[in-house]
């Protein structure tokens, strides 16, 4: 099969630059998606050279080609299926011995490759001589020196890779060597391997066409060392007598060299590369302190650490919220201004109320949020480029893992403060997917900025103004105790098994380029759009047709007022369906109703509460004018005839329970299922049942509040 | 008594004799290129104690430090 376009695929540490390069390479021409049933992105993009379309795919950054980690197996499992016709190894030229131990393994791969000596100037300027010949000699691959934020090297990149592509011929360059007694395994086991005697008689075909497309030699280096991942694929075909055979090589080398075969194995790739650079590079100055090192004596002091952490979040929460409230607000008047007009200028009906509340309300529902995603992104793009985020979680990691989280999960739990769904967007910075996975999980506890006027109003209504505060604070702290107890206990029952590693590199810092952030921020707010942005404006229309239909009573007449018409609501009818299960909380049927209206967005239980109680100044509430909160609370109070009680526990009950449908759709989309939305709504759903009951009971059981 | 790398003080240096444990936690170290016979050099703790930053071979590296404890030193 000839295919039309040249593939190309990226390989490289992480650090190495190679987003840079793909940036450079590809420029806007870009698409993320997710590699299916994994939380693995996966990026491509296309690019035109000299007449030639290349589409280039951007592998997952890895250190090597283990089993262990879904970016690793991703990461081979592309150049082993798509078969790129190039690939494309991007290094970091002043971290040459490191970056070479994933070269040596992408070559026994036997892809046509390219190495690309990336950010060679830093390399230069800490005297870091390399022999760019020579290299290419050792490893009988083409090098090319680049800096990809200069755009450096991009086109010998591509001439290369077409070069490649015409000349055929030795592309894979010379193999690297085990020691002999390895050597020796591999050659008999390779023999061995051709027999069909060592084959299964009924051979499955996925496992034949997966051993067909991968070299002998690979093949057998990874059953040696035990792969999860290729012992599995390959057990249809390969017979038992084999893996005895390996077993018993295993055995041999283990005596011999008095070290496992995992083990030996990585020992003689790096032996073999420190060989190369030994050979091709000069460093001049070994002992000289970088200028990230100083910058980390400030920067992760045991003095100062803490106190540049947090004073760093508090500036990323204020870009994200306080810069993103004028943006949100203008797009809030944009909204209001259509929906207007549109009163104005529609009849009256149902086809004016969908477009209005349904689908305007719903398409504003979704960009709303766009100011949020874009500023914070912005600021994680920066912290992430320049080599703070992995210190972050240097600085945080040993509270975070005391709940079983990851340093990094302290940045998305602090953005859920200010709202869930920028918050859920945050843990992509999250590698490992069961840590990720579980920061998503209790995110949601972190009380949200929509959540705010809720306490507000109920707090104003039903207790006396000095202990507000405090009130306040015991909602914002039970959500934090909740969120630390849950993440362990899904850690440990939900989730469980093996500790990640923590083993993580500290990147030197660098000036992160314009394009490369401005490209992160569009990439992510374009994800929420596509993903998550219908599916909200889908559950926008349904609520919006939960609470307005029926129009009309049973005898066809219009509903007297709008409190009665939301009480005969298919959403009113379902309050009162509930009412059974909340009224063991001190709900009464209408607290329900405003419960699933909160569905939709929580600040909203606010305002169902009050048409359904026919509080006349539920608009002015918007405005947060004191004297109006206080005359919407007397009401409030008046009407509901809630005790102190019942408020905190509306609070603590509105604090839990499920996120808003925004914040599910953009689980739904980064979970990439429906499977973990569903479990967040049911355990909050539980979990806001379960404390609310406890203190409404205790409180009746103190008399407290009562 | 064997001495890891979790017993270097800030500033030490060391040279890896082995690396235990199992499973991903040594495979990742491993791959990071803390191989027996490689020098490093304990750079800090972190403020609260743990993890621990090493230098090897021009780069850094942190880890916590019951992974530290994995590293022998000669």
């Amino acid at each position: 099969m000839k295919r039309k376009n040249l593939v190309i695929a990226l390989a490289g540490n992480p650090n190495s630059g190679k987003t840079t390069i793909f940036n450079a390479l590809t420029g806007a021409r870009q698409h993320v998606g997710n590699y299916p049933g994994v939380t693995v992105e996966k990026k491509e993009g296309l690019v035109k050279y000299k007449g030639q379309e290349i589409n280039v795919i951007d592998l997952p950054g890895t250190y090597g080609l283990s089993a262990y980690s879904p970016d690793e197996v991703v990461a081979r499992q592309v150049i082993i299926e798509e078969k790129p016709d190039v690939l494309i190894n991007v290094v970091d030229a002043s971290n040459l011995e490191r970056n070479l131990y994933l070269t040596v393994q992408l070559k026994e791969l036997e892809v046509p490759m390219i190495l690309v000596l990336n950010m060679a100037d830093i390399a230069e300027k800490n005297e870091i001589k390399i022999d760019y010949n020579l290299l290419s000699q050792l490893l009988g691959i083409p090098v090319i020196r680049a800096v990809g934020s200069k755009n450096e090297g991009i086109d010998e990149i591509l001439a290369a890779a077409l070069n490649i592509r015409s000349t055929p011929a030795n592309i894979t360059g010379r193999q690297m060597r085990y020691r002999q007694d390895i050597e020796d395994e591999l050659a008999q086991l390779q023999e061995q391997l051709s027999n069909p005697a060592m084959h299964e008689a009924a051979a499955v075909s996925e496992a034949e066409t997966y051993i067909n497309s991968i070299p002998p030699r690979w093949l057998i280096v990874k059953l040696l060392e035990n792969d999860q991942e290729v012992t599995r694929r390959t057990s249809g075909m390969i017979s038992q007598v084999f893996m005895e055979r390996i077993a018993h090589s295993q055995q041999r080398m283990n005596n011999h060299l008095g070290n496992d075969t995992e083990m030996a194995l990585v020992e003689d790739r790096y032996a073999f590369i420190r060989g190369i650079c030994r050979e091709v590079c000069i460093r001049n100055n070994v002992n000289k302190a970088t200028i990230t090192e100083k910058i980390d004596d400030i920067l992760l002091n045991r003095v100062l650490g803490i106190p540049i952490f947090l004073g760093l979040m508090w500036l990323l929460f204020q870009l994200t919220f306080t810069l993103g409230a004028p943006p949100m607000d203008w797009i809030d008047g944009g909204v209001t201004f259509l929906g207007d007009w549109l009163n104005g200028h529609m009849a009256d009906g149902m086809l004016r109320s969908l477009l209005v509340d349904g689908i305007v309300g719903g398409v504003g529902g979704v960009i709303i949020f766009m100011p949020n995603i874009l500023l914070l992104f912005l600021g994680i793009a920066f912290l992430e480029s320049t080599g703070y985020m992995a210190r972050a979680a240097f600085v945080m990691d040993q509270v975070m893992h005391k709940a079983g989280l990851h340093g990094k999960s302290f940045v998305p739990m602090l953005i859920g403060f200010g709202c869930s769904v920028p918050a859920l967007m945050a843990t992509r910075t999250l590698e490992n997917p069961r840590d990720r996975l579980v920061t998503m999980l209790v995110t949601p506890l972190m009380s949200c900025g929509a959540r705010l006027p809720v306490y507000s109003l109920l707090i104003a209504a039903f207790f006396p103004s000095q202990m507000g505060g405090n009130i306040l604070f015991s909602i914002y702290l039970i959500g934090i105790i909740l969120a630390i107890v849950m993440a362990k206990v899904f850690r440990t029952w939900l989730l469980p098994g093996e500790t990640e590693p923590f083993v993580m590199e500290l990147p030197i810092y660098r000036w992160p380029t314009l394009k490369s952030i401005l490209i992160h921020m569009w990439e992510r707010t374009w994800l929420y759009m596509k993903k998550a942005g219908t599916i909200i404006l889908a559950v926008s229309i349904v609520m919006w047709g939960l609470f307005t239909y029926p129009i009309v009573d049973e005898h066809g007449q219009e509903y007297e007022s709008p409190t009665v018409q939301l009480e005969n609501s298919y959403a009113g009818q379902l309050g009162r369906i509930i009412s059974p299960v909340v009224s063991p909380l001190g709900f009464d049927w209408k607290t329900g109703v405003a419960l699933v209206a909160g569905f939709g967005a929580k600040e909203v239980v606010v305002s169902t509460l009050g048409t359904l109680y026919s509080i006349e100044d539920e608009e002015a509430l918007s405005e947060e004018e004191e004297s109006s909160v206080q005359g919407f609370a007397e009401k409030a109070r008046e009407q509901s005839g809630y005790s102190p009680l019942v408020a905190y526990v509306l609070m603590i009950f509105t604090l839990i329970y499920v996120p808003c449908m925004a914040a599910i759709a953009v689980m739904k989309r980064e979970t990439n299922s429906w499977k973990w939305p569903a479990f967040t709504i049911a355990y909050t759903l539980v979990l806001a049942w379960t404390v609310s009951f406890l203190v409404y009971r205790g409180g009746l059981l103190l008399g407290i509040g009562v | 008594m064997k001495r890891t790398l979790k017993d270097l003080n800030p500033g030490e240096i060391g040279r890896i004799k082995s690396v235990t444990g199992h499973g991903i936690i040594r495979r990742r170290i491993v791959d990071m290129g803390l191989v027996p016979g490689v020098e490093l050099t304990m750079e800090r703790y972190a403020p609260l104690g743990n993890p621990v930053e090493v230098k090897s071979q021009g780069f850094h590296l942190s880890l916590r430090k019951n992974e530290a404890e994995t590293i022998i030193l000669e």
